[in-house]
């Protein structure tokens, strides 16, 4: 029963949205060889009853990634912003382990 | 009896002169336009109308409203059965048939209801005790006979024959419950500038106030606020609307029921199903009153005072002639008076010592017997109340009777504000629950707060009308409402635990059960409401317990010695009242269930004899009819035409993604486990996707257009994962990467020439292009154009054999479909289907959608190689992870039937020869195919590492067809494992 309001299209059903998971971990460099940090970013959650920042998708409008920051307990919408203002500028380039 | 003897010549708000026919247990009735079925059947007299759930007690029409525990009928006309609808709810129509309930062979003499005789084997945690301990397996002997003996109505098993539709819906305010406190509120937020949708579900506005006479002052005040409301542009009025549930996000969700009394809506859907958004929300929902606790007090005749008074005032239906009113409180009176003054010879039995002077007065007046501080302890009748025990200061006087008018107070209907998680509160002033705190955008007005009054009521409409219209930013000045006072004092409540006689005295009717019920759960332990609830089934019918509720929280507070706040109260949960599952489908059902793909050649297939097949939302040829006389023989021809000449595959469901930017290279190397930067322009190249646990996502070719465009394929399936995936990576971890991604599936038509002979067909049908082997090499790229549209051919192969994949602009798909058909028949060019694709690739090793099952990794797949010593793609490091090298780690082997005349098949669980057959094994066949290079079963399986060496023997079991067959270990590839046959 969510409403996002999409940045770029406005305020449309949850039903042109595809949820994308938990925004509040960090995805290590796509060269970052430590295991724990991956461990940590694809299996370590919060799980909050409260807000919770999360990735969502308006598949069927823009297809943007916005962020959107729910509350787990009813649904409430605090804020909607694309996933692209919110990245890092820059991936990190970091070298292999020698 | 004649039809309608119980009917009174005048008043009441029917039409007498529209009469409508209706049956009921095959007797053809006679009722008005304007009735209840319920009021239509006590106008006939019908005072029977249904078998209770456990006992098969005889039951009668209780309530007035939706509320009803007892008079649940089974509509059943024409191809349609819904069974458990309160008659009291059910508006008449013409050739309304409906069915009572629990009963065999018929109403009036049950056999089941022996079931009282087995009374103490039925108690309170019965079931719980019988099939939830130690003997849980009796279930699988008793649940026959008590499916068949206990429950409610049946459903129907035929296709249903009506339609149904959803809509969405949008208000400022939305107002549940259209009484006066419902009413009020609209007029006011709508005055105040508000859009408004007021929500009933009765097919009359008015709530409490259609109870009042139809020539009184309430009459009026109802006309007034209701053609106010009707002329008002911002208002829309929903009758015959069930709100069942409130969601987050001020979701209603609303049952529409078709106007039956309007011809223009006939064939229309019979329910619509809407959700409505509002901003704020006004809950007038009014209050269900309570019964009373005594012997027998489930007999037929029994009946809510407010709903004798309805019966009465709004249908003009006198439902009995000698009837005692048994109250604790003042409003119950009113009813009586009104009985009175219909003819009735009443008695007041009142269970507090000294009623109000003034109630007196009046009583006395209209010839009603007074009875203080009198309790009713039992009564007698089988199918109908006779006689009545009553118990007070002139001892246990028996008075005869044919109706029962009950009032144990009232329950504010506080169901819905539950459904979001606020707790009702206790009142001991009005010894009722009522909301808890509202969150901001949500008010309560009238009885469900606890505002028994009418004139009370109107105000608190009022108010929260102006407020809930304040909070949508609506605040137009509204005068004050135009009063009406009915004259109801405030009710004082007595409660004390009841005294019963000596037969059952039923607490929740619907599901039967009893004070001995609450006692016994008490004994045993089962204090908390929500444990009593469980172990008694308390509550657990359709009605959700809506009278019952509060008279068994009442016995258990009296029981544990607690108060009631003590105690505790229930969760309520949507749906309020039951929603036909129709209504929630929609029209989402039978095609509509889903949308349906189809590729640019489908009417061809269709034209041509395909057996078509749904994968995923795509409709794809399985096989062709002319191929063979079944599938098997179809695929197996159709795989020989490929190895042996050529075949013509439609791929249009392939996912096509184009990815351009100057970055394109670096992304494809960070997103495919094999390296793409190098590849030359001109070139495709196979690749595997990992997700970021290091299991393989999907898998497909990418051909580089360009030193900064791409082409990329993926499986059908996984085509818009993927995409999302793709966009997701440039969105939120590399926004530095220039790059974009576009989906192009719809804008290719894709085809596969796939043997032999698949060049010289190429060749034939594209005279102008040089397909020689050394222009056009194995992986390589031929671009240009056919009839005006965009070429694109790649030399891939799938099936192991030459191939080319041919992507020709969508629209031309069918015509270079047929055109390659054309020159591809001196060549013996046939078409193939999914089967045989399947069938083909699980000859030559490739994996597909059963091995790529979201659990397996490139090293379980063979695939390890690919991705050698890159580091720095997604799924790099987890896929290391040290539990995806263990030794017995399921990994991709072939698998050869060695028993003659057995076949393999997927999704048999492998063993090792001598090892019992239990469990989950070693493994498991994920693809089979009839090979007919081999001239037996092959098929591809996942297998415990440390036992699958290549020549051992394991044995494949088939528990669902109870097969068992030997199997060989085998490389994958079962087809020229040189891979010679790409160049042939
Ligand atoms: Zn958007």
């Amino acid at each position: 029963m969510l409403r996002i309001e999409c940045p770029c299209c406005g305020l449309r059903d949850h039903d042109e949205f595809r949820y994308g998971g938990d925004a509040s971990v960090t995805r290590p460099a796509h060269d970052d060889p430590d295991p724990q940090a991956w461990y940590a970013y694809v299996y370590i959650r919060a799980n909050p009853a409260g807000l919770h920042r999360e990735f969502w998708q308006h598949v069927t409008g823009c297809r943007q990634w916005l962020v959107v920051e729910r509350d787990t307990r009813n649904h409430a919408i605090a804020s909607v912003e694309l996933a692209r203002k919110l990245a890092p500028r820059k991936s990190l380039a970091r070298k292999s382990p020698a | 009896m004649n039809s309608n003897h119980k009917r009174l010549s005048i008043g009441g708000r029917i039409d007498r002169e529209q009469p409508v026919e209706f049956t009921f247990d095959g007797r053809s009735l006679i009722g008005y336009r304007g009735d209840t079925l319920a009021s239509a059947l006590l106008a006939n007299g019908v005072t029977l109308v249904g078998r209770s759930f456990k006992y098969h007690r005889p039951r009668g029409i209780f309530s007035a409203g939706p509320e009803e525990p007892n008079a649940l009928v089974t509509l059943a006309t024409a191809g349609r059965r819904q069974p458990n609808l309160p008659a009291t709810t059910l508006e008449l129509e013409d050739g309304l048939v409906a069915e009572s309930q629990n009963r065999w062979p018929s109403l009036a003499f049950d056999v089941q209801s022996i079931n009282g005789l087995l009374a103490p084997f039925l108690s309170a945690g019965f079931y719980y005790k019988t099939f939830m301990g130690p003997t849980r397996r009796a279930w699988m002997f008793y649940e026959h006979f008590i499916r068949k003996a206990a429950g409610l109505g049946r459903a129907g098993s035929g296709h249903d024959p009506d339609r149904y539709d959803i809509s969405h819906a949008f208000a400022d305010v939305a107002i549940w419950g259209g009484g006066p406190a419902g009413l009020s509120a609209a007029c006011a937020a709508a005055t105040a500038g508000a859009r408004v949708a007021l929500i009933e579900q009765d097919f009359l506005l008015g709530g409490q106030l259609l109870a009042e006479q139809s020539d009184s002052a309430a009459a009026a005040w109802l006309r007034q606020a209701e053609a106010e409301l009707e002329s008002s542009e911002t208002v829309t009025l929903m009758k015959r609307t069930t709100a069942f549930g409130i969601y987050d996000g001020n979701v209603i969700g609303l049952v529409e029921q078709r106007d039956p009394s309007n011809p223009q809506l006939a064939g229309e859907a019979r329910q619509t199903f809407t959700m409505l958004r509002a901003r704020s929300i006004v809950l007038a929902t009014g209050a269900i009153e309570r019964p009373m606790v005594f012997s027998n007090n489930d007999r037929p005749g029994v009946m809510l005072a407010s709903a004798a008074r309805s019966y009465l005032n709004r249908f003009a239906v006198l439902p009995g002639k000698k009837i005692i009113v048994a109250t604790s409180n003042d409003g119950a009176w009113r009813a009586a008076f009104d009985l009175a003054d219909a003819g009735a010879e009443v008695i007041v039995a009142d269970v507090r010592a000294a009623p109000s002077t003034a109630l007196a007065a009046e009583a006395g007046r209209l010839g009603v017997v007074v009875r203080a501080a009198t309790r009713i302890v039992d009564l007698n009748g089988g199918h109908a109340v006779r006689r009545a025990t009553l118990n007070g200061p002139d001892g246990q006087p028996e008075a005869a009777c044919d109706l029962v008018c009950v009032s144990g107070g009232w329950s504010p209907t506080v169901h819905l504000t539950s459904h979001l998680g606020v707790k009702p509160q206790y009142r001991d002033d009005i010894g009722g629950f009522v909301p808890g705190a509202f969150p901001a955008d949500r008010f309560g007005a009238g009885s469900m707060m606890g505002t028994y009054s009418t004139a009370g009521a109107i105000e608190d409409g009022h108010r929260a009308g102006i407020a809930a219209a304040w909070f949508c930013g609506k605040s137009m000045p509204v005068p004050a409402p135009s009063k009406l006072d009915l004259g109801e004092t405030a009710t004082a409540l007595l409660r004390e635990a009841p005294s019963i006689g000596r037969g059952k005295a039923f607490v929740d009717f619907q599901m039967d059960v009893t004070t001995g019920d609450i006692e016994l759960a008490h004994r045993e332990g089962y204090e908390s409401v929500e444990h009593l609830k469980r172990y008694t089934t308390l509550g657990m019918g359709t009605d959700q317990g809506k009278t019952s509720n509060f008279a068994a929280l009442a016995s258990m507070a009296a029981l544990r010695n607690a108060t009631i706040p003590e105690t505790g109260a229930t969760t309520f949960r949507p749906p309020y009242t039951p929603v036909a599952i129709g209504a929630l489908a929609g029209c989402a059902i039978g095609h509509h269930f889903k949308p349906i793909r189809r590729t640019p050649m489908h009417d061809w297939h269709m034209a041509n004899g395909a057996e078509m097949i749904e994968v995923g939302l795509w409709m794809r040829p399985f096989f062709y009819r002319q191929s063979g006389r079944d599938s098997n023989e179809a695929y197996i021809a159709e795989m020989r035409s490929v190895r042996q000449a050529a075949g013509l595959m439609d791929i249009s469901t392939l996912g096509k993604i184009d990815v351009q930017g100057p970055d394109a290279a670096i992304f494809l190397d960070r997103i495919y486990a094999n390296g793409f930067a190098k590849l030359p322009v001109g070139r495709a190249r196979y690749g595997v996707m990992l997700r970021d646990d290091g299991i393989v996502f999907d898998d497909g070719t990418t051909t580089r257009l360009a030193e900064n465009r791409f082409f990329m394929t993926t499986s059908t399936a996984k085509a818009a994962d993927v995409l999302s995936r793709l966009e997701f990576l440039l969105d939120t971890a590399w926004p530095d990467l220039r790059v974009a991604v576009t989906s192009v599936s719809d804008e290719w038509a894709a085809m596969s020439v796939a043997g032999p002979k698949s060049r010289a067909i190429l060749s034939a049908a594209f005279p102008v292009l040089d397909v020689s082997d050394a222009a056009f090499a194995h992986m390589g790229l031929l671009e240009s154009e056919w009839q005006g549209r965009a070429l694109r051919i790649l030399r891939l192969s799938y099936s192991g054999e030459r191939a080319y994949e041919i992507y020709v602009g969508a629209t031309a798909g069918e015509q270079l479909w047929s055109r390659l058909l054309e020159a591809g028949r001196p060549f013996d060019l046939k078409p193939y289907g999914v089967e045989a694709l399947g069938a083909l690739r699980v000859e030559k090793g490739h994996v597909a959608g059963p091995e790529i099952d979201g659990r397996t990794t490139l090293d379980d797949l063979g695939l390890g190689r690919m991705a050698g010593k890159r580091t720095g793609f997604v799924g790099d490091v987890l896929r290391r992870r040290p539990a995806f090298q263990a030794p017995d780690r399921q990994r991709l082997v072939g698998l050869e039937c060695i028993e003659e005349g057995k076949r393999l098949r997927g999704g048999a669980i492998l063993f090792l020869p001598g090892e019992k057959p239990y469990g989950h094994g070693r493994g498991r066949v994920t693809s089979v195919t009839f090979s007919p290079e081999r001239g037996h079963y092959v098929g591809l399986a996942l297998l415990a590492g440390d036992v699958a060496s290549e020549g051992s023997e394991v044995v494949a079991v088939y528990p669902m067809k109870a097969e068992t067959v030997r199997a060989r270990i085998a490389s994958p590839v079962f087809l020229d494992p040189q891979g010679e046959r790409l160049h042939g």
